[in-house]
């Protein structure tokens, strides 16, 4: 046992935060309302600042260490978005206000989604999505509503690479859309002819991540984009991998119609262990309509003197609301604060940086991984984690590096290749801690053929050995209890 | 790899057993073994229902993957092995005995022809190991 | 700035790389669209972003400024200093989703501990690790509850006194899911009704009754006759809730629900206009491989030493693509992990004081309230926090007076329902004092009587 869980904690009369006693008389409840037992744990407060700080020593971080995650762009996320999201004005502002009382609020929104659609190049945004997976949707109920608003009620096929995230397909098929996939040539592009075979009347469009999974940029894009829009299809950009393009090239350039950002990936706002995100959406001008309401608006023009009042507004062929109030505010003052500290100057250095890194990687790893599309990479890469003449496997790889105290580069995605190892070093790190890990690697790939149990038995030195997911999932143990009401 | 010589099979790994015009439905040894453990399994259909060629009626997962089961046949469906719910141990196991899915009442046989032996069907996934 | 890179080392690694110049590496955009001018402001180093945010900040009017008696979904509740000092640990907030359990073992822990005082506190089997917030929780209800009857019940009943905001998200999720039929929250339904006028509309076809508790409008009852008359139909009943009032009230687990959703963001998170929040969803125990989100269990490693790994991952989109039910990706950790440190450290004691103090003083401003000339509160029964009261005139009017005394009234009802024109939503919390409920009931009376 590494560390009890909380209720193993529990002392009974043992009182964490306490309350004062009520200053109005107290008020009857309806006997059948009340609950008898409350089976919480009973804790100190220190018993609690021990034991979440025990356990986060269990987890690997950003703030740790080097965490090369293809495709989920771990970069640093700099303290003071954190001291700017707790800003009293920011967090306790109830999100029911009176707009008059929230205009700092809504002035950073605006901004905000002002500065996304400059740097995508898109005609309108909404900050509403929770998370890039939500803002897929809400762009593929967009891509419906387009062209049910014009009649088109035919198109029920929605076109996605075979290297495409799973929530592309996911998300497609939540709106009732058959799902028609798209190979990828053999220089890791869509290919090209059979985009062209597939698209006709009833394609609802393309969903393409550029740079794709494989950290490649589509040679070809505009007239991926063109084939698309020929026949009647809108194209959706999955803004995963937008790190990569920040003053390089805008979507809204390349013919894309819609867009989602990431903003716990491009704008580094923190994973938090898995979430909470945020999946803004961008548009063109033809769709802007459509967008979820509410989107934040100029609804009284200012003057030189008296800045303009700020206000939500409902697109008018608008798809609807897609979740409580206005977005993951606290997220957007954190990518406010970041893009502030680039701005014009600085944002293409990120870019520009991250795809540096990657193809310093790339250049360094070469020689000892197979690289299977192995040309200029952007700001990620992939490796095939099988070695020839070895028997280990892309998991033996990931598992050892841990031992080198890194953590391992996301596996087995994409789909398109054969053990794959996805590696994204992002724009945060420095040189010498990619040399540091490309000596591991190249040590790793030595010890696969010279020792390769200590892959397949790694990793050694954390806190748990592999576990057993089977048993996992075929006992179910979802929960704990207080230890006097542990059922047999 | 077990390939009886007595059933039919699928490119989707399913097993057939053919009975006079009820077919007993399951998956393969080889499907078994390449989705390691199974720990969920769940019917999508009920028994009575009629279903046509190439229907998903049932869905399979290990921690790796999930997998549908599709009827190679049409008809209607008589008996469900509800027993499997509880015991997936069975699809690893015993994947042509205890761990048979459904039978359905045929109403075209003639759909059988178009199904591998085991022959063919050992080919089959040798091309694809290959 | 955070690229750490000299000019000498960026000199190195190109010439690893085998280019002259970063340029060289952009080669693949189509040249008509690389390098793009870009029209933002000017950078700012960290001591003027801090400086203007503050104004920005300023500029707002926050309930650390107004007495706050807004709620209707969103609410003002004290936060103790431990739940933000430990959920700033990097080690936490600068983690991955756990997919590596071997160095995500804190993580995976707190979720699996989430999942348990989830479960406790709503009187369910199992709680998955979160959704975005209540409104996408109640709507991943609906899609579950699809699924389980494989399309085959075509039929969803939702209470007009569901917040009006899940209503609209349930609407907009499901628009794909064609010949499903919504209904129940017609705006000719009187929204104060009895909701057992729901229930005739509940019949074969029914898939998922959805009804609130409290309430919208803050009304708590006893929904085990109701659970029994859904469950009569073979249909599912899920109850949104608000976790607080779990402190007092009796557990919709109790009561026979299975599904529970419902907005966490009571539970230790900033109000912070309005997100990020915290989507609770637990189930019974026979629909627990039917729910979407993760799942953390517990199993063991090689060792035999305990330890988490998310399970039941085969059900995701990552792995079904297509075929999965739902698109969800991430949960909200870093959230989940707040409410999990709130409960911890208030405990069973400290949760039931919160949940008491809520309750008393809602009943001491409500009495009052009802009092003065001219309002009068509607609830017509039992309630929690929250309460309709009737006002003399247009809450816009009312709500601009409190604002001149430094009080951010409640929420106009009149905006959902055009039966509650002139309808006022209060929420009270162990935040207001009780000189902060008499300011209120004075300035209350004071428009009353100039009206």
């Amino acid at each position: 046992m590494l560390e009890p869980t909380i209720y193993e904690l529990s002392s009974p009369g043992r009182v964490g935060v306490e309350f004062p006693a009520p200053d109005v008389p107290r008020a009857p409840l309806p006997e059948e309302l009340e609950r008898q037992d409350l089976p919480l744990p009973e804790l100190s407060e220190l018993d609690v600042v021990r034991h979440f700080t025990h356990i986060s020593n269990l987890n690997y971080s950003i703030d740790f260490g080097f965490y090369p995650l293809g495709s989920c762009t771990m970069k640093y996320n700099p303290k003071v978005n954190e001291a700017a999201a707790r800003l009293p004005g920011f967090a306790h502002t109830h999100p029911l206000q009176p707009i008059e009382t929230v205009q700092g609020n809504l002035a950073l929104m605006f901004e905000l989604q002002e500065w996304l659609k400059e740097i995508s190049g898109m005609a309108a945004v909404t900050l509403q999505p929770a998370a890039g997976a939500q803002g897929e949707y809400v762009g593929v109920l967009i891509m419906r509503a387009y062209h049910v608003s014009r009649g088109d009620r035919k198109r029920t096929k929605m076109l996605i690479p075979d290297s495409a995230h799973g929530t592309n397909p996911a998300s497609s098929a939540m709106s009732g859309f058959e799902v028609v996939p798209v190979p990828t040539d053999n220089r890791g592009n869509v290919d090209l002819e059979a985009l062209k075979s597939l698209c006709d009347d009833t394609i609802v469009g393309l969903m393409l991540t550029n740079p794709n999974t494989l950290g490649l940029f589509d040679e070809n894009v505009l007239e991926v984009t063109r084939i698309v829009h020929e026949a009647g299809g809108l194209v959706y950009g999955d803004g995963a991998n937008l790190n990569a393009l920040l003053g390089i090239g805008r979507p809204g350039d390349m013919g894309f119609d819609i867009l989602h950002f990431n903003l716990h990936k491009t704008f580094s706002t923190p994973h938090g262990g898995g979430g909470p995100g945020s999946g803004p959406v961008g548009v063109a001008a033809h769709l802007a309509d459509f967008l979820p309401e509410p989107v934040v608006g100029i609804v009284e023009e200012g003057t030189e003197e008296i800045p303009p009042l700020y206000g939500f507004i409902r697109p008018i062929k608008s798809i609807g609301r897609i979740k409580s109030f206005h977005g993951h505010f606290g997220m957007a003052v954190r990518a406010y604060t970041y893009i502030s500290m680039y701005g014009r100057e600085g944002l293409r250095s990120i870019a520009e940086h991250a795809v540096l890194n990657a193809n310093y990687l790339l250049a360094r790893l070469r020689d000892h991984y197979p690289v299977p599309y192995d040309r200029i990479c952007m700001h990620e890469f992939v490796l095939e984690g099988h070695l020839p003449g070895t028997e280990v496997h892309a998991l033996d790889i990931s598992k050892r590096l841990m031992d080198y105290n890194f953590h391992p580069p996301t596996n087995y995605f994409p789909l398109v290749v054969r053990e794959a190892l996805m590696i994204e070093p992002t724009e945060t790190e420095s040189k010498q801690t990619l040399d540091a890990f490309a000596d591991a690697m190249i040590k790793i790939a030595e010890e696969a053929k010279t020792q390769p149990e200590l892959l397949r038995s790694a990793p050694h030195n954390k806190p748990v050995s592999r576990l057993d997911e089977v048993k996992a999932a075929k006992e179910l143990v979802l929960c704990c209890w207080l230890p006097e009401d542990v059922k047999a | 790899m077990n390939i009886p010589t007595n059933l039919k099979y699928t490119r989707g790994d399913e097993w057939i057993k053919v009975d006079g015009n009820i077919a007993t439905i399951g998956i393969t040894d080889y499907a078994q073994d390449q989705l390691s453990d199974i720990v969920y399994f769940e019917f999508k259909v009920d028994a009575g229902e009629s279903v046509s060629k190439n229907a998903i009626i049932a869905t399979l997962e290990s921690v790796k993957a999930a997998a549908d089961v599709s009827t190679p046949v049409s008809g209607e469906v008589t008996e469900l092995n509800e027993a499997l719910t509880e015991k997936f141990e069975s699809f690893n196991s015993d994947p042509y005995g205890e761990a048979w899915i459904l039978k359905i009442e045929m109403t075209d046989p003639s759909e059988v022809d178009e199904l591998m032996d085991a022959a063919a069907y050992e080919k089959y996934i040798e091309e694809r190991e290959g | 700035m955070f690229i750490p890179h000299t000019e000498e080392e960026r000199e190195q690694m190109l010439r690893t790389i085998g280019v002259g110049k970063i340029e060289d590496l952009f080669r693949d955009v189509p040249e008509s669209v690389r390098f793009p001018d870009l029209n933002l402001p000017p950078r700012m180093t960290e001591m003027e972003i801090a400086a203007h945010l503050n104004e920005l900040s300023s500029a707002n009017e926050s309930s650390r400024d107004l007495v706050c008696f807004l709620g209707a979904g969103a609410y003002n509740h004290y936060i103790p200093a431990v739940v933000d000092a430990l959920i700033q640990r990097g080690e936490f907030l600068t983690a991955y989703t756990p997919y590596q359990p071997e160095i995500s073992q804190g993580t995976l822990q707190a979720i699996f501990e989430y999942q348990s005082l989830i479960a406790n506190l709503t009187g369910m089997d199992v709680s998955n690790a979160s959704h975005y917030d209540g409104a996408t929780a109640a709507a991943e209800a609906c899609v579950m509850a699809y699924f389980h009857f494989r399309g085959k019940r075509s039929k969803i009943v939702l209470s007009p006194a569901l917040n009006p905001q899940y209503r609209q998200t349930i609407r907009t999720y499901m628009v794909g899911y064609e010949n499903l039929q919504i209904v129940g929250d017609e705006p000719e339904r009187d929204p104060l009704a009895s909701p057992d006028q729901l229930l005739e509309l509940v019949d074969m076809q029914t898939a998922l009754v959805i009804v609130q508790y409290p309430d919208f409008f803050g009304r708590i009852q006893d929904w085990t006759q109701f659970a029994a008359r859904v469950h009569e139909a073979g249909a599912l009943l899920a109850i949104a809730i608000n976790p607080i009032a779990l402190g007092l009230l009796k557990t919709p687990g109790a009561m026979g629900a299975d599904i529970v959703v419902g907005e966490g963001q009571p539970l230790g998170i900033p109000m912070s206009f309005g997100g990020p929040y915290l989507g609770i969803f637990a189930v019974k125990k026979e629909y627990v491989r039917k729910i979407a989100g993760r799942l953390v269990g517990e199993t063991t490693d090689k060792e035999g030493r305990r330890g988490y790994v998310l399970t039941l991952t085969a059900r995701e989109q990552h792995i079904r693509r297509e075929k999965a039910t739902s698109n969800i990706c991430t949960n909200q950790g870093l959230m989940a992990l707040a409410a999990t440190i709130y409960m911890s450290a208030l405990g069973k004691r400290g949760l039931r004081q919160v949940s008491e103090l809520c309750y008393h003083k809602a009943h001491y401003a409500a009495e009052e309230i009802n009092a003065i000339d001219g309002y009068e509160v509607v609830n017509g029964g039992p309630f929690y926090h929250e309460f309709v009261v009737k006002c003399p005139l247009s809450v816009e009017e009312i709500n601009n007076h409190l604002l001149d005394h430094g009080i951010l009234g409640g929420y106009d009802l009149g905006k959902d329902y055009p039966s509650l024109k002139d309808h006022m939503l209060i929420a009270v919390t162990e935040m207001n004092s009780r000189e902060d409920i008499d300011l209120l009931v004075s300035v209350l009376q004071e428009v009353s009587e100039n009206a």
